[in-house]
């Protein structure tokens, strides 16, 4: 990622450290993820100890420092999804990805997530792929998605 | 929009708009929120909008996108004013049909109607449905009626109007005063009187002071907070701005969650709206009040929504919380500076309060939990959605009477109320009133309004493990009790669920709760237990079945239980062994099928997607 780009969302941002997390944030948004590189700039232009900014970036669960799958399949553990069976969803998703949550696959394809809730309890258990949201979810149901997903690919 | 100069100014303008939205013959809602927005509701709106132009109706009619309506379990809602009908899962095919047949000939469309449940009535209008009938729809009835993202729409049913009146005729200590009367208690979970805190960082010494806006929704199966700051956020920048005045502050903070993107944006747009006209920044109104707001994006920490974990984490920081015993947030928060932090609902409260007076508001609830509570009612319940509720009201009457009882009708287990730091309430306990201190007593706790049913299905060993793994995952690690109480807690119950308990580690469990709840630094560790300590209260047999037969009643952990195909529902249809990742189901088409107990790894597929209900759990 170009170095300048984070210069201007700092600048965008004023550099305040009010808003560090939604600076960390936008500069995520682009590649997927904060490399050391990127770190290393964020904590030289805001004048922020490293170790300091590295406590933050690891203490958030909305920050990466790992690069990220080309798609991301994240499945909401709120209560509400919980009880109507999202861990049976997640489960599926493990044995048919074999990856962890919060791991990547091999190929790089898919990196599988796990969120507390997303607040649309109403149409749970809910599973996101690629910022689209698919609700009353089963674990058949959410094969078939990542089945037409790689298809597409 | 130019800037407003005076109080005189906002009146002109509100009738400049009222005055416009009359000439419009009907106005067409169709809600957007977060459930059906990521749905499509936002291109169903966008092709209305089309359709309307096309037709050359955008002058007659007037289409409001709007925040959550709190019906979710029906959406997309379409709601046709002034007639008041309502239209539920509207589809784009049946744009054509509401614009052709409701709005040009004035019929009703028998087939988009609410059915009731029980009755098989079609019910046309809003007000008689029976989901809304029971509620006291206050802080969220305005959701329905404007487009967060109009500040004309806020100002044309009465927005501002409460600062006005604050502005033109009551000082500090009145305001405060008022929000006294009313009884005001915090709706973030603590159930603190507000006025308390208003006041204490009023006298706290300094000149510079900083409300905080708490939005960090972290509860798992709760929205409401979200809903009112994506569905109305000029009433929550109303009640901070009237807060800056008692207090005697002029800056702000929204602290929101990253994963509500449509909240921040929202009030994004209703600060640079205000701004604009005058409403945030320098001399408010020509009155020479000071105050502006910024959002702040919280980073997916559930310790954030503590207020001096969140203050850390607005000074850029981890959100680590401190001992709060002998240093106050509202005498050194921010920046160590006095600080005033409410949460979202807290502050919605306010401009009603204003508005009606302290006397109308302190009619409506208990003696010591006034106005109402909006609840995020979900799990295994008919009408999941959004309810707001007047304090006092029984768990019975929200669970039956709008909820609609469990989607199959079978009885419900427990309610469970508070988040991961509530507790489950049994059914036998479901006539106790909603209230701060009645849920205490019961052993659960407001919280910030999360309701989730359970039904005979839900197992309550797994429920309090899911909760303490939530919080070991959500431990900021700072404290040993917390941090290594959780680990063990979890270890234990995962001993339970998976067959390897003792009679001792019930006991164990009980002791290290209690441990927790006296030496945790925050209220995050100090409430951690009450999952575990609410469901042994009441549903101890089932841990105890766990234990000593190593059977979970409800069929959920999986190590304890076996599937078997119970071969006269079964009509040989196929789906299971179609479905099952492991092959473990063998049977010839149209003929019984058979689970293989060797092979089956207990996933649940099967079970899942038989339509004959011919697979069991035992």
């Amino acid at each position: 990622m170009e170095l300048s780009i984070v210069d201007s969302i700092i600048d965008a941002h004023k550099s305040r450290t009010w808003a560090l997390i939604s600076i960390l944030q936008d500069i995520q948004k682009h590649d997927g993820y904060l490399s050391q590189e990127v770190i290393r700039r964020v904590a030289e232009k805001m004048e922020i100890p490293l170790t300091r900014l590295y406590e933050v970036a690891t203490f958030y669960r909305t920050l990466n420092l790992i690069p990220q799958g080309r798609h991301n399949i994240t499945v909401c553990a709120g209560t509400a999804c919980h009880v109507r069976g999202s861990n049976r969803i997640l489960n599926e998703l493990t044995n048919f990805l074999n990856v962890e949550p919060g791991g990547t696959t091999e190929d790089g394809e898919f990196t599988l997530s796990v969120v507390n809730c997303l607040g649309a309890c109403a149409i749970g258990p809910v599973v996101v792929l690629d910022g689209k949201y698919h609700g009353k979810m089963t674990s058949p149901k959410v094969k078939d998605l990542l089945i037409k997903c790689r298809s597409k690919a | 929009m130019k800037r407003l100069e005076s109080i005189q100014d906002l009146d002109k303008l509100r009738e400049a708009i009222i005055k416009k939205n009359e000439a419009f013959e009907r106005t067409v809602t169709l809600c957007g929120g977060t459930g059906w927005r990521a749905y499509g509701s936002e291109s169903l709106s966008n092709i209305f909008k089309d359709k309307l132009q096309a037709k050359d109706m955008d002058e007659k009619i007037r289409l409001i996108f709007s925040g959550c309506h709190g019906f979710c379990e029906q959406g997309p809602l379409v709601v046709i004013r002034p007639e008041g009908i309502l239209y539920c899962k509207v589809t784009e095919d049946d744009i054509d049909s509401i614009i052709s047949e409701t709005l040009i000939n004035g019929k009703v469309i028998e087939s988009l109607l609410y059915e009731d449940p029980i009755t098989g009535d079609k019910i046309t209008y809003e007000k008689d449905i029976p989901f809304y009938k029971a509620q006291k729809r206050i802080i969220f009835g305005q959701n329905g009626s404007l487009d967060p993202t109009k500040i004309e729409d806020y100002i044309s049913i009465g927005g501002y109007t409460a600062l006005g009146k604050v502005l033109s005729g009551m000082n500090a200590d009145e305001v405060i005063n008022e929000v006294k009367e009313a009884g005001l208690r915090g709706r973030g979970g603590g159930g603190f009187p507000t006025w308390q805190k208003w006041s204490s960082c009023r006298k706290a010494r300094g000149n510079e002071k900083y409300l905080i806006c708490n939005c960090d929704e972290g509860d798992p199966g709760a929205y409401m907070d979200r809903s009112i700051l994506e569905g109305n956020p000029h009433l929550v920048l109303e009640g901070m701005l009237i807060g800056a005045y008692a207090i005697g502050s002029e800056e702000g903070y929204i602290y929101v969650r990253h994963e509500y993107p449509w909240a921040w944006e929202n009030a994004g747009i209703a600060i640079e709206q205000a701004r604009e006209l005058g409403l945030l920044g320098e001399n408010i109104l020509g009155s020479g009040l000071n105050f502006d707001v910024d959002i702040s994006r919280g980073g997916g920490a559930f310790v954030c929504g503590e207020s001096t974990a969140l203050v850390a984490s607005l000074e850029g920081r981890a959100g680590e919380p401190r001992d709060k015993q002998h240093l106050h947030t509202v005498d050194s928060g921010l920046w160590e500076k006095p600080t005033n932090l409410n949460n979202v609902e807290t502050w919605a409260n306010v401009p009603f309060i204003i508005n009606n007076g302290a006397e109308w508001y302190s009619e409506i609830g208990t003696p010591l939990s006034k106005g109402t509570k909006i609840f995020s009612l979900v799990g295994k319940v008919k009408n999941t959605g959004l309810v707001e509720v007047p304090m006092g009201i029984s768990l019975k009457e929200i669970v039956y009477d709008i909820g609609g009882g469990t989607p199959d009708g079978t009885e419900i287990k427990a309610v469970q109320t508070g988040g991961p730091s509530g507790g489950c309430i049994p059914s036998g306990l479901l006539d106790i009133p909603v209230d701060f201190d009645e849920l205490t007593k019961a052993g659960s706790m407001m919280g910030s309004g999360g309701m989730i049913v359970m039904d005979q299905k839900t197992c309550m060993v797994d429920v309090a493990k899911y909760f303490i793994k939530f919080l070991e995952g959500e431990s900021c690690g700072k404290c040993l009790p917390c941090r290594e109480g959780l680990k063990r807690m979890d270890e234990i119950l995962t001993d339970i669920t998976e067959g390897h308990g003792k009679m001792g580690s019930i006991d164990l469990l009980e002791e290290l709760a209690l441990v927790m709840t006296d030496a945790s630094l925050c209220g995050l560790g100090k409430t951690a237990p009450n999952s575990v300590l609410s469901t042994l209260r009441y549903f101890r047999d089932e841990y105890i079945a766990h234990v000593e037969e190593k059977k979970c009643p409800a069929g959920v952990c999986t190590s304890l239980i076996t599937y078997t195909i119970n071969e006269e529902a079964c009509t040989g249809c196929g789906a299971c062994k179609k479905n099952c990742p492991y092959e473990a189901i063998e049977g010839e088409r149209k003929k019984k099928h058979r689970i293989i107990a060797e092979k089956c790894q207990k996933c649940g597929i099967c079970y899942e997607v038989c339509k004959f209900d011919a697979v069991e759990v035992s």
